[in-house]
Formats: C-alpha cells, sequence, structure tokens
C-alpha cells in the first residue's frame, strides 16, 4: 500500500516575546518523521506542549498564531505540500485533507446555518453540486446520529448541544470526501458520558468512509480505542512508534510505561468512624434563578478520610463545595462541623470555623494573587490565624515549602515563575498553613497533565497521612476517585444518586446513572469500546 | 412576544426614560445650582428691583416642580420658551440653525464613515506593516489635539496659505445652491472628518481584529478558501454589529465635535448657538440646545444597540 | 529594567512641561501681562516667538499659560481619579444595592456628552478656576468610575480574592492587599490619558470663553486670542497646537509603555 502522508525530518518554530527579554526564536517540533497509509488511523498522543496539535495543523500547511514550519517536507498523495505555494495549500485544505477541532461551539460560524457550513468545502472545491452535497451531509447527520438528519442543518450553532456540534463538525470535515481527517482533541471538552457517543460515531465514520485519520489527543485510552497505530510525543520529539497494541500492552519507553499505568495509584480504603463533617439535606439555589441546584443532599466524612463528590457539569458537585465553605447559604439543611453546627452564611463563621475548612482550587494560576511572592502567599495564612512573625514565620513557610517538596528558594519568587505543578503545591501549602481538619479539593488535578496531576494525588495522599486531614474531593474522573477515596457521592442534577464507601458504589449492582458514567470511562485497553457497545446493546435488548 | 421585540422594546424604553432622566438633570443643572441665575445674567452691580423683576419674569419665584413641568410641557408642544437676551423664540430661531448643523454633520457623517470602516480594513489587511502603522500614528496624532487646533491649523494652511478653500463658514447662506453651499463648510467638515475619523479607524480595526481572531475564521481558512470568500462569507457577517456600533458611538463624538468646530468657522448652527447663549448666560436657549444635543446623542446610543441586537444571531433565531 | 526608547521620549518631554510649569516665573523673559512691543510683531532676538495681539511677548505667555492648564488639568485629574477609583472600587466590592445606585446614576450622567453638560453648568456656575476643575474633574470621574468599576470587578471574582474571603479578610485587606495591586497599572495608564484629555478640555473651553479668564494666561485662551490673526496670515494662535500636541504624544507614549508594561507581567514566564 502506498502512503498517504508522509513526514521527513519536520521542524516547526515560532518567535516568543518574553516580557524584559528579547524576542527570540523557540523550537516547537524538533525533527518529527512518520507515515500513514490510506485509510489507517494514527494516533498521535502527549502532555500539552509536545506538539501534537502543531504537527496536525502541518499536514495541512497551517501554523497557528505566528507558528512557522521551518524544515522538513509533508507529503500528500505524493506531492510535498510545503512546495506548492498557497495556492496549493488552498486546493489541498478542505479537499484532500480537512480538519476537526477540539472546541465545535467556537468552530462553527455563529451567524451561518450549519448546513451552509457543512457543505461549504465541497461545493467550494467543486467536488460535487449543491444538492449532492446536501444529501450527503443528511447521510452524515444519520450515520452520526444527529436527530431528525433532514433538517438539523436548518439549524444555527448556538440552537444544538455542544455533543451534538461535536458530531456536525465531524460531518463537516468528512462532507468534501477528504484522503484525510485531522481530528483535533475531538471529545476533550465533553462530558464522559457524551464522549463516549461521539467516540463511537466517530470511529464507526472511519471506517465506513475509509477514510484516513490522524487522532491528536492527551488521553491514551481514547486515542486506543480508534487508531491502528499510535506516536507518542514529548517536547517536539517522538518518544515511540508502533501499533496500538504495542503501545499499550508492550510500551518500550519509561515515559510511554508511565503514561499507561498513570492513575494506577492502589489506595485501600479506610475503616469507617465518627465523622468530621456532617451536611444533613442540603437544598440551595443561586439567588435570581427558580431551580434548586442542590435538592435534599446528605454526606459525611471522618477525619483523615478522603469522600470524593462525582459527577458531570452541571451535577451541582461545585455548588455543593461553595455551599459548605458558606459561600452560598443554602435554603434548607444543616451543616456540622467538628462537632459543632456551622452557621450557614460565611459572615456568621467564626474564625476557627475557617481556619479548620480550607480549599484548594481547579485553577491554580487564579487562586493566587500574582502580586503576591509564594512566600507571603503561604506565609498570610500563618499571620492571619495563628499571629506569626519574622523568623518563625520564616521557618515555618521553609517547612511548609518542605512537605509539597519545593525547596525553600522558591519563597521569594511570583506565581508567574512557577510551573503548573508547582503553583497547585504552593496552594495546598497554602490550605495546610492553616493547620485544617478538613481541605475541599474543587477538580484540583483536572487543569494538569496525567503525570503531574500524578504527582498532585501522590503528595495529597501522603499528607493526608502524615496530618490527618479529611478530603472533600470534588472530580469529574473516575480514575481519580478510584486513586484516592475512601468514600463516594455520585451526583446527578443536583441529587446524590449513589453514596457510600467506595468498595460499594464501585460494586454492582448499579443504578443505572453509575452505570452509565462507570461504563462511560475509557479504560487502557483495547477495543473497550466495542465491548462496552456491545454490552449496551444487550442490555437495551434485554428491557 | 419573541426575545428580539422584547429586548428591543425594553432598549427604547429605556432610552425614553433616560431622556426624561437627563430633562430633570439639564433642568436642575441649571436651576437649583449654587448662584442666583437672575444675579449671574444682571452681575454684581445689579438694583434689587431689576434682579426682582428677573426674577419674576424667569418665574423664579414658582415652585422649582411647576416650573419643570410648565417647561417640559412645553418642550412637547414644541415650545422652547423665549431667549432672555433677544426675546425672541428660541424654537424659532432654533429651527433653521439646527438644519444648518444637520447638513454640516451629514457631510461629514457622509465623507467619514465609508473612509473610516476603509482604512479600518486596510490597516487589518496589512497588519504591522507600514500602512497600518502610518495610520495609527495620524491617529495618535489627532486624538492629541483638541478640534479648535485642527481648525485653526487647516484654516491656516489650507485656507490662508494655500487659498484652497475659503477660511470661514461666514459667507454660509442655506437658501444658496448646494455647491456653493458645500464650498463653503468643506474647511469644517474635514475637520470634522479628521476628528471623528481617528477614534472611528482605530475601533473599526480593533472590531475587525477581534473577529479575525476567532477559530471559526481559522475552521474557513482550513477549508480552503479564499481569502476574498473568508472575509466575506465568514468575517463579514459577524462585523456588521460591532462596525455599526463603532460607527454610532463615534457619530455621537460629532455632536460634541460640531459645537467647537462652528465656533471656529463662525458657522450659524446649533452649536455656535449654545456656546453664544452661554457666555451670556441665557438659561432657557442653554436648557433647550443641552437638551436637544443629549436626545441626539441617547438616540445615537440606542439606535447602535438596536442594530447589535438585530445583528445577533442568537437572538433573532432562538433556541 | 529596560525603558524603550520611545517611553524614554515620553518621559524626558513630559517632565520638561511639568518643571516648565513649575518655574514658569523664573524660566518666563517677560511678565505674563506685561505689554512690550507692537501688535503681533513677528520673531526676533528679543521675542523668541513674536508678541500677541495687545503686544505681549508670546513665549512668556505660553511659559504662563503652561503653567495653568497643566495645574488646573492636573487638579482635576487628581479630583476625578480620587472620586472615581474610591466609589468604583466600593461598587465592586459591595455589589448589590450601593453597586446599582452608583453605577446607574453614572449611566445618566454619561448619557450627556461632557462638553454639553459642562456648558449646561457653567451657563450659571462663576467661571472661576476652582469651579472649572471642580465641573471637570467631576464630570470626568464618570469614566473612572466605569474602569475602576470593571477592573476591580473582574479581579474581585478571582478565586484568589474568594480565598482571602474564605480565609475571613475584611473589606480593608481585600481592596488594598488584594485588589489595589492588580488594579494599579491599568489604572495608571488610565490616569495618563485622563489627563490628556483634561488638557484638551480645559483649552475648549478656554477658547470657548467658558474657561480660564484673561488677562491670566492659558494654552486655549492663547489661541482665542490670536485667532483673528489666522484670516492675516499669522501663525501666534496655532504654538499652543505645538505645545498641547507634543505633552499629550508625550503623555500617551508613557500611559501605553505602562500598560504594556502590566499586560506582558500577567502572561508570566511559567
Amino acid at each position: 500500500m502506498s502512503d498517504l502522508l508522509e513526514m521527513k525530518n519536520l521542524r516547526i518554530g515560532a518567535t516568543v516575546y518574553p516580557p524584559g527579554e528579547k524576542p527570540h526564536d523557540i523550537e516547537i517540533v524538533k525533527g518529527v518523521s512518520f507515515s500513514l497509509e490510506k485509510g489507517q488511523v494514527l494516533g498521535l498522543i502527549g502532555e500539552s506542549g509536545a506538539g501534537k496539535s502543531t504537527i496536525g495543523l502541518a499536514s495541512m500547511g497551517f501554523g497557528r498564531g505566528g507558528v512557522e514550519i521551518t524544515g522538513g517536507e509533508v507529503w500528500i498523495n505524493g506531492r510535498d505540500i510545503l512546495k506548492g505555494g498557497m495556492r496549493g495549500l488552498r486546493a489541498l485544505r478542505g479537499a484532500e485533507v480537512t480538519y476537526v477541532a477540539q472546541s465545535a461551539a467556537a468552530a462553527f460560524n455563529p451567524a451561518r446555518k450549519l448546513m451552509e457550513q457543512v457543505t461549504e468545502a465541497a461545493l467550494q472545491h467543486g467536488r460535487c453540486t449543491k444538492s449532492e452535497a446536501e444529501a450527503r451531509a443528511v447521510r452524515l447527520f444519520d450515520k452520526l446520529g444527529l436527530p431528525d438528519p433532514e433538517t438539523f442543518g436548518n439549524r444555527f450553532p448556538h440552537q444544538v448541544s455542544g455533543g451534538q456540534l461535536q458530531r456536525a463538525m465531524t460531518a463537516m470535515a468528512l462532507c468534501p470526501q477528504p484522503d484525510l481527517v485531522v481530528f483535533d482533541e475531538p471529545t476533550t471538552a465533553l462530558d464522559v458520558t457524551t464522549q463516549i457517543d461521539v467516540l463511537a460515531a466517530i470511529k464507526d465514520a472511519i471506517r465506513d468512509t475509509g477514510v484516513a485519520a490522524l487522532y491528536i489527543t492527551h488521553d491514551l485510552a481514547v486515542v486506543a480505542q480508534v487508531s491502528d497505530h499510535i506516536m507518542v510525543l514529548r517536547h517536539g520529539e517522538k518518544v515511540e512508534y508502533g501499533t496500538a497494541e504495542q503501545i499499550i500492552n508492550a510500551p518500550q519507553e519509561d515515559y510511554t510505561r508511565a503514561l499507561v499505568t498513570v492513575r494506577q495509584i492502589d489506595h485501600p480504603e479506610k475503616a469507617p468512624a465518627e465523622p468530621v463533617l456532617t451536611a444533613k439535606n442540603i437544598t440551595a439555589r443561586y439567588s435570581g434563578t427558580r431551580y434548586d441546584v442542590l435538592k435534599d443532599v446528605s454526606i459525611d466524612l471522618a477525619p483523615g478520610h478522603t469522600l470524593a463528590v462525582v459527577g458531570e457539569s452541571g451535577s451541582g458537585k461545585s455548588t455543593l463545595a461553595r455551599v459548605i465553605t458558606g459561600l452560598l447559604p443554602p435554603s434548607e439543611g444543616q451543616i456540622d462541623f467538628a462537632g459543632r453546627t456551622l452557621s450557614p452564611a460565611l459572615a456568621g463563621r467564626s474564625r476557627e470555623d475557617l481556619r479548620e475548612l480550607q480549599m484548594i482550587y481547579q485553577m491554580a494560576d487564579v487562586a493566587m494573587n500574582p502580586r503576591q511572592t509564594v512566600g507571603t502567599i503561604i506565609g498570610r495564612p500563618l499571620e492571619f490565624y495563628f499571629g506569626m512573625k519574622g523568623r518563625k514565620l520564616r521557618d515555618r513557610v521553609a517547612e511548609l515549602l518542605d512537605k509539597i517538596e519545593m525547596a525553600d528558594g522558591f519563597i521569594d519568587r511570583y506565581p508567574a515563575e512557577l510551573s503548573g505543578g508547582q503553583k497547585q503545591r504552593v496552594c495546598i501549602a497554602r490550605a495546610l498553613a492553616a493547620d485544617p481538619k478538613l481541605i475541599i479539593c474543587d477538580e484540583v488535578t483536572s487543569a494538569l497533565d496525567p503525570l503531574v496531576a500524578d504527582g498532585i494525588l501522590k503528595l495529597l495522599l501522603d499528607l493526608q497521612k502524615k496530618e490527618n486531614v479529611a478530603y472533600l474531593f470534588i472530580t469529574h474522573d473516575l480514575a481519580t476517585v478510584r486513586a484516592i477515596a475512601d468514600s463516594i457521592a455520585v451526583m446527578y442534577q443536583g441529587k446524590v444518586v449513589r453514596y457510600g464507601p467506595k468498595s460499594e458504589v464501585l460494586a454492582p449492582p448499579f443504578d443505572d446513572y453509575t452505570d452509565l458514567l462507570l461504563s462511560s470511562v475509557p479504560e487502557m485497553k483495547l477495543g473497550w469500546l466495542e465491548e462496552v457497545l456491545a454490552h449496551r446493546k444487550m442490555e437495551s435488548a434485554g428491557h | 412576544m419573541t426575545p428580539v421585540v422584547k429586548l428591543l422594546a425594553q432598549r427604547i424604553a429605556l432610552g425614553l426614560l433616560l431622556l426624561f432622566l437627563v430633562s430633570i438633570l439639564i433642568f436642575v443643572g441649571t436651576l437649583i445650582l449654587p448662584g442666583d441665575v437672575a444675579q449671574s445674567i444682571l452681575g454684581q452691580s445689579a438694583t434689587p428691583e431689576a434682579l426682582a423683576n428677573l426674577r419674576q419674569d424667569l418665574g423664579l419665584n414658582e415652585p422649582a416642580l411647576t416650573r419643570y413641568f410648565d417647561w417640559l410641557f412645553g418642550v412637547f408642544q414644541g415650545d422652547l420658551g423665549t431667549a432672555l437676551t433677544s426675546g425672541q423664540d428660541i424654537a424659532e430661531s432654533l429651527g433653521a440653525r439646527f438644519r444648518n448643523t444637520l447638513f454640516l454633520a451629514f457631510w461629514a457623517a457622509i465623507i467619514a464613515v465609508p473612509l473610516a470602516v476603509f482604512l479600518g480594513l486596510l490597516a487589518v489587511r496589512y497588519r504591522d506593516r507600514w500602512p497600518d502603522k502610518l495610520i495609527s500614528a495620524v491617529t495618535l496624532a489627532s486624538i492629541s489635539l483638541p478640534e479648535f487646533l485642527i481648525g485653526y491649523l487647516l484654516m491656516f494652511f489650507l485656507g490662508v496659505k494655500l487659498r484652497w478653500f475659503p477660511s470661514t463658514a461666514i459667507g454660509y447662506r442655506p437658501d444658496a445652491d448646494v455647491f456653493t453651499r458645500l464650498e463653503a463648510i468643506a474647511l469644517p467638515v474635514a475637520v470634522l472628518t479628521l476628528v471623528v475619523l481617528a477614534h472611528m479607524m482605530r475601533m473599526t480595526r480593533a472590531a475587525i481584529l477581534n473577529v479575525m481572531q476567532s477559530a471559526y475564521i481559522e475552521t474557513a481558512e482550513l477549508k480552503g478558501l479564499s481569502t476574498f470568500r473568508v472575509i466575506w462569507k465568514h468575517a463579514f457577517p459577524n462585523s456588521i454589529a460591532p462596525i455599526v456600533n463603532v460607527v454610532m458611538l463615534n457619530l455621537a463624538y460629532l455632536v460634541v465635535g460640531v459645537v467647537v468646530v462652528e465656533v471656529v468657522f463662525v458657522y450659524p448652527g446649533m452649536g455656535q448657538y449654545l456656546v453664544d447663549h452661554v457666555s451670556k448666560r441665557d438659561v432657557p436657549v442653554v436648557q433647550a440646545c443641552g437638551l436637544i444635543f443629549a436626545a441626539v446623542y441617547i438616540g445615537l446610543n440606542m439606535l447602535a444597540d438596536v442594530i447589535s441586537i438585530l445583528a445577533n444571531p442568537r437572538l433573532r433565531h432562538p433556541k | 529594567m529596560r525603558i524603550p526608547i520611545a517611553a524614554l521620549i515620553g518621559l524626558i518631554l513630559t517632565a520638561f512641561y511639568f518643571l516648565m510649569a513649575i518655574f514658569a516665573p523664573l524660566l518666563a523673559p517677560y511678565g505674563m501681562a506685561e505689554v512690550v512691543g507692537g501688535v503681533w510683531e513677528p520673531s526676533s532676538d528679543a521675542h523668541l516667538l513674536g508678541t500677541d495681539n495687545i503686544g505681549r511677548d508670546l513665549l512668556s505667555r505660553m511659559i504662563y499659560g503652561g503653567r495653568t492648564t497643566i495645574f488646573i488639568a492636573t487638579a482635576a485629574t487628581i479630583l476625578s481619579f480620587t472620586t472615581g477609583s474610591v466609589l468604583g472600587f466600593i461598587a465592586a466590592v459591595l455589589g448589590g444595592w450601593a453597586d446599582q445606585v452608583l453605577s446607574r446614576f453614572v449611566d445618566l450622567l454619561m448619557s450627556i456628552p461632557t462638553l454639553i453638560f459642562a456648558l449646561v453648568v457653567l451657563s450659571v456656575m462663576p467661571v472661576t478656576v476652582p469651579v472649572l476643575i471642580l465641573v471637570m474633574g467631576l464630570l470626568d470621574s464618570t469614566r473612572v468610575y466605569r474602569l475602576a468599576r470593571a477592573v476591580a470587578v473582574d479581579i474581585e471574582v478571582m478565586d484568589f480574592v474568594e480565598a482571602a474571603r474564605l480565609r475571613g479578610e475584611g473589606y480593608r485587606w481585600i481592596i488594598f492587599r488584594e485588589i489595589l495591586p492588580n488594579a494599579l497599572s491599568p489604572l495608571v495608564a488610565e490616569m495618563g490619558l485622563r489627563f490628556i484629555f483634561m488638557v484638551l478640555f480645559v483649552s475648549t473651553l478656554s477658547f470657548l470663553g467658558l474657561g480660564v479668564q484673561p488677562p491670566q494666561a492659558d494654552w486655549g485662551g492663547i489661541v482665542k486670542e490670536n485667532a483673528d490673526g489666522i484670516v492675516y496670515g499669522i501663525g501666534a494662535a496655532l504654538y499652543p497646537a505645538v505645545a498641547i500636541a507634543t505633552l499629550a504624544i508625550s503623555v500617551n507614549l508613557v500611559a501605553d509603555w505602562v500598560l504594556n508594561r502590566t499586560t506582558s507581567l500577567k502572561g508570566g514566564r511559567g
């Protein structure tokens, strides 16, 4: 079989303008070579900054925001596309190679109907007539499981849901009958139960049309479901290339092995104990709205234990955190903490209440004042709650830095000088400084790369053991839950639908939602997608 | 009622409410501020009898609320009162001047709007290259000078030194033919254009750049569409609202610019009339002019919002 | 820290004008209102810029005029800034009812063009320097209020402010330690732009005869006094154009630099 796409020693660079320094060039992709046969799917995987999206766009001769291809060759259908000039690239883009973006919501023009946008490339390249293109679009809508395929195209982008838009974007990429589709993190922005359907739809569409694809993602479990081959990238260089089976089952490089085994932290569940936090029958709504975001929610949490609150976007899990912290007083219900009943509103709580209940946020960058040094950030709770000053304060800050495995040289640094993982560590130290009984962790690892996230989870478990602090761990990621929880509350549409010790919650028999949620989480094994779908088909046939 | 109609109704109602409140503000601003109006009109040397007479004439002895409503009902019936200094009917003197001002502003807008949009597009097309840099330099220079100085600069160089245009608009006659009138206002129009152009160009550039950086423009480029089609089919429909907004906001600048430019070029418009009567402390005239200027300004802002509402696909095609 | 060349030029020129304003009596060759020659004499060794419409030395008038203009503009800017930013911060931090009342009132004030509003007010007020500063400063504070409130609201929703609230910090710490350090740079940059606007504003008012009153000199007034010369080809009225433009551009360059420095700091080096 002949190669459809071949990249030879591809080099991609950009000019950066760091403040206070001279602008200089950096290399994003450092000499990557690979080839892709017709009808095959290649998964590109790596952490942020690995250069995977940049390589994907380079197959269309495109550089995003000042990024330029500085060397190497990109051959498609026997032509070096970098030598054909703008004219050649225009003839290629949207005809031979098409693109599916991560955020379909932003990638569709809000002012034009879906059908116009889906058929546009096919028509502009003269690949078919208008009626043929529309018929093809309707067939694709149908195949991708979109509702009312005949009339779906008459809607505007804002009139359909995020999952549907992502499918429509796939239809848009397939409509001109290209030879190659570049999928750039197409399911990353979706909830896990939506992701599985879109993933299945994309996989079917690829198989039925026989198109080749570059599938870019940071999630190895996802890419294992759709790819024939996988290339692992790091810092713009190829780490490992092989068949999907070889990468998942027999990785050669340490880095790949780390990616495969990520989130496999072994965490035995602790025995039940008297709770430190009890929330009883909490019902809450935001002022000015008419719907309760939390409906009769009750949970409790023992000292030194972790309760994971799991749910998808809109399930009310973050609202629960706001209620417990006092930022959103509930309309009904009561919160008991450390043997006393907490005032529903923040203003009514004592300094001791506030000190013993700390919070860590998802986005560490905005959780720290950019104008304060690490020393001030960690030192302020010490000064505020314990009145520490001078030498004593500085020593204690150094001690806390040591606990989060950072050198005390960081004390005078500003947040902007830290990496993502370091920022989150500083936030953990700030929470620990108050010597709390409970820390609420709101999606603390979801903005981090998998390996960095793993480091944070291990640190949190380690600290829990030493300090006997309880965690209320809010997350949408079930792998994280398995790694860290003692007990679990599954939330759906403002209610707790399943609650108990980890071993019970994660064991059958399941309620419908928990079953759907658990079975939708991609597993690091080949053929998982087919298994789940077959299983679901069987179940629905059985009903 | 569809959401668009509801929003439009709300916006228009808000505009009217604003206008009503502004009328109160202007009334309060002129009559209840410290300093006796009668005293300040007649000066320190006025006799007590003269002051008492004037207060009587102005109705200053009535309660403020009564005076306000008398004034407001008068305005509704087209009666703006009489000028203190000349005793003339204000509505009558204003009518002709208002038309003159509109004539001047109209021509300034006709020239400035297409030019600004075109230059804004040019700046985007040649972003960070010399046309863009030249345009921003000229913009910086022209917003660093007050309108009246731009006026005198043009008058001095184009009118007096080069003699291309009449240096003042003193020869303007509303009943002359269009070409004579246009020649008379050539320099004032040029000044107004320059003043409005700078802001309008800068804001147009920003508005289009904002649209051009959207993800859907990248999608269009990755479909292999021509630059023209990307701009025409994808950027343009989404740029209408911001550009119209920019245009309307800047036409509101014209309202202020016109006051000063009329004084510089001795043009018989409403701005000159207003400034004349501010120095003469002729309160009823100032109130009337202030209200009209504010009404035009509020109207333009309202129009800008109405057009943005109409151009928003989310509102036009609700879920 | 490296200062870009444009900002450096801006800083030097701005400093030059301010020093000239402060030391005007020492620098000016003649008295402000002293008649020293004929009407509209051309420039000579005795009168570098020539004389004005009644024979006063134009250079001296320009120096004293700059002093008046810069003094009024500075005072009005300070007034506008303190009023606007204090109220804006209070509205942002308190929120709710106080925010609504303040913001709607500012909307109302801003629905009348500033110049028109100033003319309406000045038609009944005595035109003195304190009144000018008061009217200009208060009218302009509406714009500062909007900016300060917008900046503070943006910062106020950040997690680090929430973290401070959860810690139990009072309003004083939140405003001065969390919000202010992050709001300072955009506000300082805006201060430059407001100052330029004040210079243009007071010049315009004086030109219209409603600002600084003769025989006191100021840049707008010099234009008014010498405007009649324009039609005879006498350019005396145009000197203030050079002064205002160079001052405005210099301040603009400095403000731009301050603003750029802020945005790059936000980006960080992470």
